[in-house]
């Protein structure tokens, strides 16, 4: 089982997420946004960071990348694509998923341990989860506010492509307190959260067990490995 | 060179916290009067060359596609450089 992880100029996060694939069980292949060559990959995790700095607006330069041809394309014909924090800005900038990220409502950058519930299980990211868990997974962003119009917003409730959903704190203004969403067909995943963060005992982040011990985040990656070994 | 001017403005119905920072900055000094604060984009594209209507459409389009993400935003104007000469201290 082959995951690529996509380093676009200023990702952050690839070499967690390459990490996070390895210990669930996957050979993580490094991409690069500048190829037109998905390397014969299984899924596609499009990580966290800066790409481009930010600049026009998160993510907008990178969905325009030579590699995002390829991944539209992937993505349409039903491979598994994750997009974490950054990579969730490149996935709603390609139209691979609908709504926009705007900056905090609150305005400052955040960085906290974030319960979240598991609001859909039906996705290639989130089979292995049980429907209503409640796990905890680092945030953070500057520019994480989920907005969508009513109609969307109303879709997203009624079709259960809801994935995630902020619990205690809504960290940055999102609608609907969403933290992560699918496509209608559910093998295409985005949220602010980082999972790739609570991947391995001991650089995780803190639980009512003992600090540092949160591996919640691993079962985005296991579901992913479970959802292509049943295809 | 011909130049073509784009400007993007978040949303109204938008928090906007850029714009509300800056507000809060003008009523911390005295300045009371401004009720509110939005901040946009303005793009400026040179041309080399002469400004077709082909063209001119190339870059509206280019201004809801790239240069706006019509979900937070809104393109208030595209339009040439040169038609838009405001007089330096001038009312307008």
């Amino acid at each position: 089982m082959r995951i690529g992880v996509i380093t676009f100029p200023g990702s952050l996060d690839d070499r967690d997420a390459q990490r996070a694939i390895r210990i669930a069980g996957a050979k993580p292949v490094a991409l690069w946004h500048g190829e037109h060559d998905l390397m014969g990959v299984d899924a596609i995790v499009l990580p966290g960071g800066f790409s481009y700095g930010d600049y026009l607006r998160c993510g907008a330069i990178a969905a325009r990348s030579p590699i995002m041809s390829e991944v539209i394309d992937a993505a349409h014909s039903g491979m598994p694509v994750l997009g974490i924090c950054n990579g969730f800005q490149i996935l709603v900038e390609a139209h691979l998923l609908p709504g926009g990220l705007v900056r905090n409502d609150h305005g400052d950058f955040i960085c906290r341990d974030q319960r979240l519930r598991v609001e859909s299980t039906s996705t290639a990211w989130t089979n292995g989860f049980e429907l209503g868990h409640e796990i905890i997974v680092p945030l953070k962003n500057g520019e994480g506010g989920f907005i969508a119009d009513r109609d969307t917003l109303n879709r997203l409730e009624d079709n259960d492509q809801v994935v995630f959903r902020y619990l205690g704190v809504n960290p940055n203004g999102s609608a609907h307190d969403i933290a992560g969403i699918a496509n209608e067909a559910g093998n295409v995943v985005g949220l602010m959260p980082h999972p790739e963060h609570a991947a391995e005992e001991g650089f995780g982040p803190d639980t009512p067990v003992a600090m540092r011990s949160g591996t919640d985040g691993l079962i985005v990656f296991t579901s992913a490995i479970a959802a292509l070994q049943t295809i | 060179m011909p130049t073509i001017v784009v400007e993007v403005m978040p949303k109204a119905e938008l928090l906007d916290p850029q714009g509300k920072a800056v507000a809060g900055a003008l009523h911390r000094l005295g300045k009371s009067e401004f009720t509110a604060v939005r901040i946009g984009k303005r793009f400026e594209l040179t041309v080399d060359g002469p400004v077709s209507d082909d063209l001119l459409a190339d870059v509206r389009a280019l201004a809801e596609n790239l240069l706006s993400n019509t979900v937070i935003e809104d393109v208030i104007s595209v339009h040439m450089l040169d038609i838009e000469t405001i007089p330096a201290g001038g009312t307008h």
